[in-house]
C-alpha cells in the first residue's frame, strides 16, 4: 500500500534529534535551507520511509535510530560535518536531507566499522603512505575520535560547540583536518577526512536500502536511474535518455 | 591430525578460468579431477540483486577476505614491506569463477611483438635499447604456436568482436559472435581516431552480442547492457564465465568434483616429483592431504607464487645476483589516459564490460621508438562500462574535493564526462618482483607473500607519450575542458588502478631464466604445472584474460600429455 511520505528535511532532522531548531538559525548551513527540500519526494517511491516520521506511523519500516553512536551529541556533529561536505542547495537536498547520518551510524556498526574483511594482524608499524593504512584502529574508533576533536576544536578556537559554529568556521575546522593539522592518535586527519567524505558519498548514493540516499534524490540529482534491469532498448539513442530511478528494494 | 584422501589424477588448485579449463580439458579425457577452491559456490542465481554499487563495486563483496590473507608490500628493498590491510590498487578474488565472474570482459590476444619481446626489439634497436636492468625476455613461445589456443579460448567464450584491428595478429578464424552495439558514445571516439589518422575497432568483447552456444555445448546469453559488469556477476549469464561455461563441462564428464571452502597450504613433494597438496577445510580447520598424480596451481598469480616458495620449488629469485627464477619479472599494467568534459549530456551510466572501441597504433611495437626513451606501449579506449554515482564525481582541474562547489560541479559532470584509457605494457626491472615475508603470516600460520614494485623511468616516459595522445584525441572529439592522466611516480598501493598482475612464474625457454617451460610445466618437478598472468614474462599492452585462458588451453594439452606419456614435454 502506498503511504504518503513526507520528505525528510533538516528541520525534521533538528526536530527529532533534540536540538533546538532556534539556536542554530544563526548558522551558515541553516540559511535558506530549511523548508527547501519541503516538497520535492516523489510519490511513487518505496524507498524507506523517511526517518523523520517517528509520530505515530508505527510500521517497522518508518522508524529510524542509532546502531553505533550512543551520544546524540556525537551525532550532531557527525551529520553537521557531512552536510557541509555534501550540502543542501538548489539542486536537492545535502547529507542530512539524504540520511546520509544514518547510513554512516550503521555501517560503522558493521562490517565497514570493524574493519571485518581487513587484514588486522600485527606487528602495526608506521609504512610510507604508499603502503596504506598501517593502524590497529578500527573505522568506527577513528569516527568517534574524530568527531570529539571537531567538538575540541570548535572550542578552542570559537568557544562553542561544533554544532553551533557557521558554516564557514565548520569548513574551517574540516579544512584543517583535510590539510593534517590536527593531531589524531593512530591515524592521520587526512587519512580520517577522506573517510568521512567518501562515507559521505557513499551515503549520498548507495540504493537506499542502506537508509542513505533517501527517497533516492542523490540518484535523482545526479540523473543516475539506479537498478533497470536493461539498456538494451536505449543504449544507442543519440539524446540523453531520462528515466525514472528503482531501488532494489522495490522489487520485493 | 591430517587426513589423507583417495589419490586423484589431477588436482587443481582454485577453480576460476584456468582451474576451469584444465579440468574440463582433463576431465573430457576421461582424468579424474579435483578442483580445490577456498571460496564458495556461486552462479547466476546468485546475482539476481547484483545491481548494487555500494555492496559490490565499493564495499568489495566478491572479493577476498583480507583478514585471513593478504600480501606485504614495500616500493623499494631498503624499505620495511608491510601488510596490504586493506583492498586498494588490485582486487583479488575469491569463490567459483575467480576474478572470471567480475570480469569486464575484455578480451584479448597479446601482439605477437610481446612474446618475442627481446629479440624484436634487439633487431631492431640493438642491445642497449634499454638499460640492463630491465630483465625484458622472450616468452619460449611464439604467437603463431600460441594461435590455436587463444582461437580456442575465444570460441569457448564466444567472444563479440571485428577483425579490423591492423596491429593485430593473424587469426585461424573470425570472432565467434558479431560485435557489440556501436553507441554515440564509441562513434564520438570512432570519428576523432579516424580524422587523426588511427585505426579503431571494436574491443573484443566477453559480454556476448547476441546469444551463442560454444563447442562445448554450454549456452551464453545476450548482453543486456544494464551497466554493472566489473566487481559484478552476471545475472543474465551473458557475461562470459567460468562457472557457466568449462566448470559445467568438466561436471558433465562425471569426472569432476569441486571441494569447496578448502584453502590449499602447501605442495607436497618427494624427490623430483610432487605427490598432491595439503589443504585446510575453511569453516572447520580440518586439515587434508590430497594425492595427485599431477598438481596444476591455478589460483591468482600471487597465490601460485606463494605456494611455490612456501613448499621449497625452484630457486628464488635474487635481485642482488640477479639469479634464480621464483618470483622473477613481476609487473603491473601502466594506465596513460585522458579525461574530457563535454557540452551534452550522454547515457553514461548504460554500459557493458566491454563495450568500447580501441586503438592499437599507440601498443607494442607498431610506432617507431628509434626517438623514444621507452619500448612498447598501450592499447588506447573508450569503454562505456556503465558509470555509477558514488565512484564516479567527475570534476574539473581546481574544484575543491567537497562543499556546495564540489557538489554542483560532480553533479553537472556526472552525465557530461568521458574517459579515454590506455591498458599500458608493464616491463619488467630487476628490483621489481615477489618473495616471502619474514614478519607476517595468515590465518593458517604460513608466511605471506611480499611484494617489491616500484614504477620504472620506462613506464613514466611511456605514460607521459601514450597520455598525451590520449588527450589530442580526446580534444578531436570535442571536449571543451581536456584533462591528460597526471604523471606517475613512486606506485601506491591504496588507490584502485587495475587487477592486472602479472610475473613471478614466468614461462620460458630455458631453466635458467624461467619457472615452467612452455607447456606451463615446471623445469624441476614434471608433473607440477603454474598457469596463469603468473607465466607472463612482462605485461602486455592489454587485459590478460585471452592470454591467459590460452596459456591454460595449452597446459591443458601439456597435461594430458603428459599423463599419457610422463617426462619433460619440451
Amino acid at each position: 500500500m502506498a503511504k504518503e511520505t513526507k520528505n525528510y528535511s533538516r528541520r525534521d532532522f533538528l526536530k527529532t534529534s533534540g536540538i533546538a531548531t532556534g539556536a542554530l538559525i544563526g548558522g551558515g548551513i541553516i540559511g535558506g535551507l530549511i523548508g527547501a527540500n519541503s516538497n520535492n519526494n516523489n510519490a511513487s517511491s518505496n524507498a524507506p520511509a523517511p526517518s523523520g516520521e517517528q509520530h505515530g506511523e508505527g510500521s517497522a519500516g518508518g522508524v529510524r535510530g542509532l546502531m553505533f553512536f550512543k551520544n546524540d551529541a556525537e551525532f550532531q556533529i557527525l551529520a553537521n560535518a557531512t552536510e557541509r561536505i555534501f550540502p543542501e542547495d538548489d539542486l536537492g537536498p545535502g547529507a542530512i536531507g539524504l540520511g546520509v547520518p544514518y547510513f554512516i551510524d550503521k555501517q560503522l556498526a558493521g562490517a565497514y566499522g570493524e574493519n571485518s574483511k581487513e587484514y588486522m594482524q600485527g606487528p602495526f608499524e608506521e609504512g610510507q603512505t604508499t603502503q596504506g593504512y598501517q593502524s590497529r584502529l578500527k573505522r568506527n574508533e577513528m569516527f568517534r575520535q574524530g568527531l570529539q576533536l571537531m567538538q575540541q576544536e570548535a572550542q578552542s578556537r570559537f568557544e562553542t560547540d561544533f554544532v553551533e559554529l557557521e558554516g564557514e568556521q565548520m569548513d574551517e575546522i574540516l579544512t584543517a583536518f583535510q590539510e593534517d593539522e590536527i593531531e589524531m592518535k593512530g591515524v592521520s586527519a587526512l587519512f580520517f577526512f577522506k573517510l568521512l567524505r567518501m562515507a559521505t558519498l557513499e551515503g549520498a548514493y548507495a540504493d537506499p536500502i542502506y537508509s542513505g540516499n533517501e527517497g533516492m534524490e542523490g540518484w535523482k540529482m545526479k540523473g543516475f536511474p539506479g537498478h533497470q534491469a536493461s539498456y538494451i532498448n536505449q543504449i544507442e539513442s543519440e539524446e540523453y535518455v531520462e528515466i525514472e530511478p528503482k531501488s532494489l528494494g522495490m522489487q520485493h | 591430525m591430517v587426513t589423507t584422501l583417495d589419490k586423484v589424477d589431477v588436482v587443481t588448485v582454485g577453480v576460476g578460468w584456468t582451474g576451469g579449463i584444465v579440468a574440463a580439458e582433463c576431465a573430457k579425457e576421461g582424468l579424474k579431477v579435483v578442483g580445490l577452491e577456498r571460496g564458495r559456490e556461486r552462479g547466476t542465481e546468485d546475482f539476481a540483486i547484483v545491481h548494487d554499487e555500494y555492496r559490490y563495486a565499493v564495499r568489495y563483496e566478491l572479493m577476498q577476505d583480507l583478514s585471513k590473507e593478504t600480501i606485504t608490500f614495500r616500493n623499494r628493498r631498503d624499505q620495511k614491506a608491510l601488510p596490504m590491510r586493506q583492498m586498494g590498487s588490485f582486487l583479488l578474488g575469491e569463490g567459483l569463477g575467480g576474478s572470471g565472474t567480475h570480469w569486464n570482459g575484455q578480451n584479448w590476444r597479446f601482439l605477437p611483438y610481446d612474446f618475442q619481446i627481446k629479440t624484436m626489439t634487439d633487431e631492431k634497436y640493438g642491445a642497449n635499447k634499454l638499460p640492463p636492468e630491465y630483465t625484458i625476455q622472450d616468452w619460449g613461445i611464439t604467437y603463431d604456436e600460441l594461435e590455436p589456443y587463444f582461437d580456442r579460448f575465444e570460441k569457448t567464450a564466444g567472444i563479440s568482436g571485428e577483425d579490423k584491428n591492423p596491429f593485430a595478429g593473424k587469426r585461424s578464424s573470425d570472432y565467434p559472435t558479431p560485435p557489440m552495439k556501436k553507441t554515440p558514445i564509441l562513434k564520438k571516439f570512432e570519428s576523432a581516431t579516424t580524422n587523426l589518422g588511427y585505426s579503431p575497432f571494436m574491443m573484443p568483447s566477453a559480454n556476448l552480442s547476441e546469444a551463442y552456444e560454444n563447442p562445448d555445448g554450454q549456452q551464453i546469453n545476450a548482453c543486456q547492457y544494464c551497466g554493472f559488469c566489473e566487481r559484478f556477476g552476471c545475472e543474465y549469464g551473458a557475461k562470459t564465465s567460468p562457472e557457466i561455461t568449462v566448470v559445467p563441462t568438466a561436471k558433465d564428464t562425471g569426472n569432476y568434483e569441486i571441494k569447496f571452502n578448502s584453502n590449499v597450504v602447501e605442495i607436497m613433494k618427494e624427490g623430483d616429483r610432487v605427490t598432491g597438496v595439503r589443504y585446510f577445510d575453511t569453516v572447520t580447520f580440518e586439515e587434508f592431504i590430497q594425492p595427485a598424480e599431477v598438481v596444476v596451481l591455478t589460483s591468482y598469480m600471487l597465490n601460485n607464487a606463494k605456494l611455490l616458495m612456501v613448499s621449497e620449488i625452484g630457486e628464488m629469485y635474487d635481485p642482488e645476483t640477479g639469479r634464480g627464477t621464483l618470483g622473477k619479472n613481476y609487473g603491473y599494467q601502466i594506465l596513460p589516459g585522458a579525461s574530457g568534459f563535454f557540452d551534452e549530456k550522454m547515457n553514461v551510466f548504460m554500459g557493458a564490460g566491454a563495450l568500447g572501441m580501441t586503438i592499437d597504433d599507440f601498443n607494442g611495437d607498431n610506432f617507431d621508438h628509434s626517438d623514444l626513451d621507452f619500448i612498447h606501449g598501450a592499447s588506447l579506449s573508450i569503454t562505456q562500462t556503465g558509470n555509477r554515482p558514488i565512484l564516479t564525481n567527475p570534476i574539473p582541474p581546481d574544484t575543491p574535493s567537497w562543499g556546495a562547489d564540489f557538489k554542483k560541479a560532480s553533479i553537472e559532470n556526472y552525465l557530461k564526462s568521458l574517459s579515454i584509457g590506455g591498458q599500458g605494457a608493464s616491463m619488467p626491472h630487476r628490483d621489481n618482483y615477489l618473495s616471502l615475508d619474514s614478519t607476517y603470516k595468515d590465518i593458517y600460520g604460513v608466511p605471506l607473500l611480499q611484494m617489491t614494485y616500484n614504477f620504472t623511468d620506462q613506464d613514466r616516459a611511456m605514460h607521459k607519450y601514450v597520455s598525451e595522445r590520449a588527450a589530442e584525441i580526446m580534444q578531436e572529439m570535442g571536449a571543451k575542458t581536456v584533462v591528460g592522466g597526471s604523471p606517475i611516480s613512486d606506485y601506491d598501493i591504496v588507490p584502485y588502478q587495475t587487477t592486472h598482475n602479472t610475473g613471478g612464474t614466468i614461462m620460458g625457454a630455458e631453466p635458467e631464466t624461467s619457472v615452467v617451460n612452455n607447456y606451463l610445466q615446471h623445469w624441476d618437478m614434471e608433473n607440477l604445472f603454474v598457469v596463469g598472468a603468473g607465466n607472463f614474462a612482462h605485461n602486455g599492452g592489454y587485459n590478460p584474460t585471452g592470454t591467459v585462458g590460452a596459456l591454460a588451453y595449452r597446459c591443458a594439452e601439456g597435461i594430458i600429455n603428459y599423463s599419457k606419456n610422463g617426462g619433460s614435454l619440451v
